[in-house]
């Protein structure tokens, strides 16, 4: 039983930390909440300085090669740091894409750009709408709509349907003629969003081995675990910003953090983020093992971190009274990101949903070996 | 990261289970309850003779020191035993008092003759032990405790007057840890002593309190002129509170140490068809997951650590409000799913209702055992988040001066 990162790990973590922290002050977050940029530029050189984008991409694609561990770690202190980055639409989705739906040739072609961070792509889920067509010219008609970093990706991959009714992964990159992009606003500005028009749009098919379905459900779990690990991230740092406030903040000659229903607040925070990160790292196991339990297990981190969040950023903000209401506060930054996150792969029924199936399926404990709760509520 | 057991422990596990099957019988569904139909006496003897046989076959004492026959072994390898012997139909909580809490007090904190004397006979589970901590006027706030030591100057003996409550097994104990304030004229918590009692000495009623689910597990204990020598106290005459801090820690670890394995199984049985037809019940079983994996996880995380020889990090305390809330979510289902008909008695439908109504009671007590749910958030609050103390309008005045 080893339920924890490695000393590596965590020593990276804590590059990334420190990296993010001088190169993503909550200023830069600002600027993109105000529509300067689609991310902050500093936080993803950043992130590519300390390998974040080539960690979880083979050596052979010019990667690191070292797993999804440490970009899951990484993960969770952009979460924190509120960066706006496209690790998650370009790392986090795109790439998996590419993997599991590309053909070997088109993976050496496509994955080193991003793993080296020169350029970014997107993936339109397609879990809303109709797909795009897919003509027998190898053009698409049809739109895609709130397509996560749309606008600034160089490449967006989606599925699209031809006429016989066959869906296949698609690429579109920012120089097909007849592929027309606008932004669309977002509840959360610093995850900006895209339509995307095809019109005639000449892409790219993808022509690796795999199932369609199968490499989407890849796709949604694996970006699901990253979401997840941001979350997690986002709702520690609300909550650490929620203590700091009750703790400076005076009321009837006390410090608000001194009031009881103040600290149950806090402490019922702290409770479904720690109950959420056990989920999260969980999940992370999951998909670095590629076990049974991981579509349970991302479903779990999936609702656990965005209940966590929720209630980090909601009740984070009430800690903060009036001023929590202002703009110049930050807690709208997490009241923002925290719907954003709980539904742009899906709501949170539908991932119970699949937790339920999940659970069904495996028929027998997801539990491992040491499989008892013994001394749990220790 | 993983969950696969070190070689030395698989090792270890399998030894376990091939005792186990040889020595008890598989239990049929994850959430059967032992004992169920025994009367307490009997599950009392039968709880007595599983101690002895686990006792001689080097199971009843694992990580305690050779010395007073224990095994030596490592503390993961009695977790190893506790989670193999959930899937056993045995009696499995009646010493956790004993070895759980009041055994590893001694250990760590009384003189080596009392531990000569009392240790073996514990561990064999021929001397049942109990903690009389607890008063009707004194729970959350246990440095309250009205209960007097006065010392007899003739005979240097300790006279002890008072009242104790909800003390799990007081009718069998042989032993018990009390605290009783020897000075009213110091602040509440620099006038207590902790004494070793002999249950049966004169002067010692025990009376089962009625619950409010109708059944009667735990004791009131009166004490009335008790005589107790002066070399029955453990750590220093006033010092009791230490004494207690330290047993308090081992009784957080010991409580809850039986919740069964792969909870989240169980409320997929329990949950039956509905779990294929109706979405509301689906989202149910979803949202128990949730808790009964998590805590099944953060048990996990507070076994790396303890396999790593560190503690369990802060956010195992919350394990404790999180198995509460589980347990009554879990009840309430489990009732719910029988429709109309789940206004009869577990004893009128089957082992399922029972078990959901036992825990529609058992986790009120989950709730306010070894420290309510709000006591723990203000613990989680002041220790882990560092917020302000609680104000303690009591602290630095003389125990007799206070309000009353």
């Amino acid at each position: 039983m080893d339920f924890d990162f490695s000393d590596e790990q965590k020593m990276f973590r804590e590059e990334v930390r420190k990296a993010l922290a001088r190169a993503c002050p909550v200023s830069e977050v600002r600027k993109v909440l105000e529509g300067q940029g689609s991310w902050a530029a500093p936080a993803w050189d950043a992130l590519v300085v300390q390998g974040v984008t080539a960690a979880d991409v083979a050596e052979e694609h010019g990667g690191l090669g070292l797993g999804v561990l440490e970009l899951a770690v990484a993960a969770e202190e952009v979460g924190y740091a509120l960066a706006p980055t496209p690790l998650f639409t370009s790392i986090g989705l795109a790439l998996e894409v590419v993997r599991r739906a590309g053909s070997p040739m088109q993976q050496a072609a496509w994955i080193p750009a991003l793993a080296q961070g020169a350029t970014t792509a997107t993936v339109a889920l397609g879990l809303h709408g109709v797909l795009p067509c897919l003509g027998a010219n190898g053009t698409a008609e049809g739109e895609l709509t709130a397509v996560p970093d749309g606008l600034s990706a160089s490449t967006i991959y989606f599925r699209a349907m031809a006429a016989d009714g066959a869906v296949r992964w698609c690429r579109a990159t920012a120089e097909s003629a007849g592929c027309e992009r606008r932004a669309q606003e977002s509840i959360d500005p610093t995850r900006p969003l895209a339509a995307v028009k095809l019109r005639q749009a000449a892409v790219d098919v993808l022509s690796g081995e795999s199932g369609v379905e199968a490499v989407l459900q890849a796709v949604l779990q694996r970006g699901a675990v990253l979401l997840a690990f941001e979350q997690l991230g986002g709702a520690a740092r609300a909550l650490e910003d929620a203590r700091k406030y009750v703790l400076d903040r005076r009321a009837f000659g006390r410090q608000v953090g001194a009031y009881q229903a103040m600290k149950h607040k806090l402490v019922d925070i702290y409770t479904a983020v720690e109950l959420a990160r056990v989920h999260v790292y969980y999940s992370a196991w999951a998909l670095q093992t590629q076990a049974p339990e991981l579509p349970v297990a991302a479903a779990g981190a999936r609702v656990a971190a965005s209940q966590a969040y929720a209630l980090a950023a909601q009740e984070g903000l009430q800690a903060h009274g009036g001023f929590g209401f202002t703009w110049a506060a930050d807690c709208h930054l997490h009241y923002r990101r925290a719907r954003w996150t709980a539904l742009i792969l899906g709501d949170v029924h539908t991932w119970r949903e699949q937790l339920v199936g999940g659970l069904m399926a495996n028929g027998t404990a997801t539990a491992t070996t040491a499989g008892a709760a013994t001394n749990a509520a220790a | 990261m993983h969950f696969e057991d070190q070689p030395q422990d698989a090792e270890y596990r399998a030894r376990v289970r091939a005792w186990l099957e040889t020595n008890a019988l598989r239990k049929a569904r994850p959430d059967e309850t032992w004992g169920l139909h025994l009367a307490e006496d009997d599950r009392v003897a039968a709880a007595r003779e599983w101690q002895r046989r686990k006792f001689d076959a080097g199971f009843g004492a694992i990580a305690f020191p050779r010395k007073y026959g224990g095994v030596g072994g490592r503390a993961y390898e009695s977790v190893i035993f506790q989670q193999e012997e959930a899937n056993f139909s045995v009696p499995v909580a009646f010493y956790n008092i004993s070895l759980g809490v009041c055994i590893p007090s001694l250990l760590a904190l009384a003189s080596p003759e009392h531990k000569e004397r009392h240790v073996r006979a514990a561990l064999e589970g021929t001397a049942v032990w109990c903690q009389l901590y607890s008063e009707p006027a004194a729970g959350s706030d246990l440095a309250g405790i009205l209960t007097r030591a006065e010392r007899d100057a003739d005979t240097d003996d300790f006279i002890i007057n008072g009242q104790k409550v909800w003390t799990t097994h007081a009718r069998h104990a042989s032993w018990a840890l009390l605290v009783a304030r020897t000075d009213a004229s110091k602040p509440k918590h620099e006038g207590l002593t902790v004494f070793i009692i002999d249950m049966k000495a004169p002067g010692i009623t025990v009376r089962p309190i009625r619950q409010a689910s109708g059944e009667a597990d735990f004791n009131e204990v009166f004490l009335t002129d008790v005589r107790v020598p002066a070399s029955n106290i453990i750590g220093e005459v006033d010092g009791g509170w230490k004494v207690i801090v330290a047993s308090l820690v081992h009784e957080r670890v010991s409580i809850g140490g039986a919740l069964p394995r792969d909870l989240h199984r169980m409320t997929l049985e329990i949950a039956g068809d509905r779990a294929n037809t109706d979405a509301r019940v689906r989202e149910r079983v979803a949202d128990q997951y949730l808790l009964s994996q998590g805590l099944w996880l953060m048990s996990a995380r507070a076994l790396t650590a303890v396999s790593k020889g560190q503690a369990p990090g802060p956010e195992s305390i919350c394990a404790k409000i999180i198995a509460g809330r589980f347990l009554q979510d879990f009840a309430y289902f489990g009732m719910d799913l029988r429709g109309s008909e789940g206004v009869l008695a577990g004893r009128e439908l089957d082992e399922a209702a029972m078990t959901a109504q036992r825990m529609w009671f058992g986790s009120l007590a989950v709730r306010i055992a070894g420290g309510t749910d709000e006591i723990v958030r203000n613990t989680i609050a002041e220790r882990v988040l560092g917020l302000p103390p609680e104000v303690r309008i009591d602290k630095g005045i003389p125990f007799k001066d206070l309000p009353r």
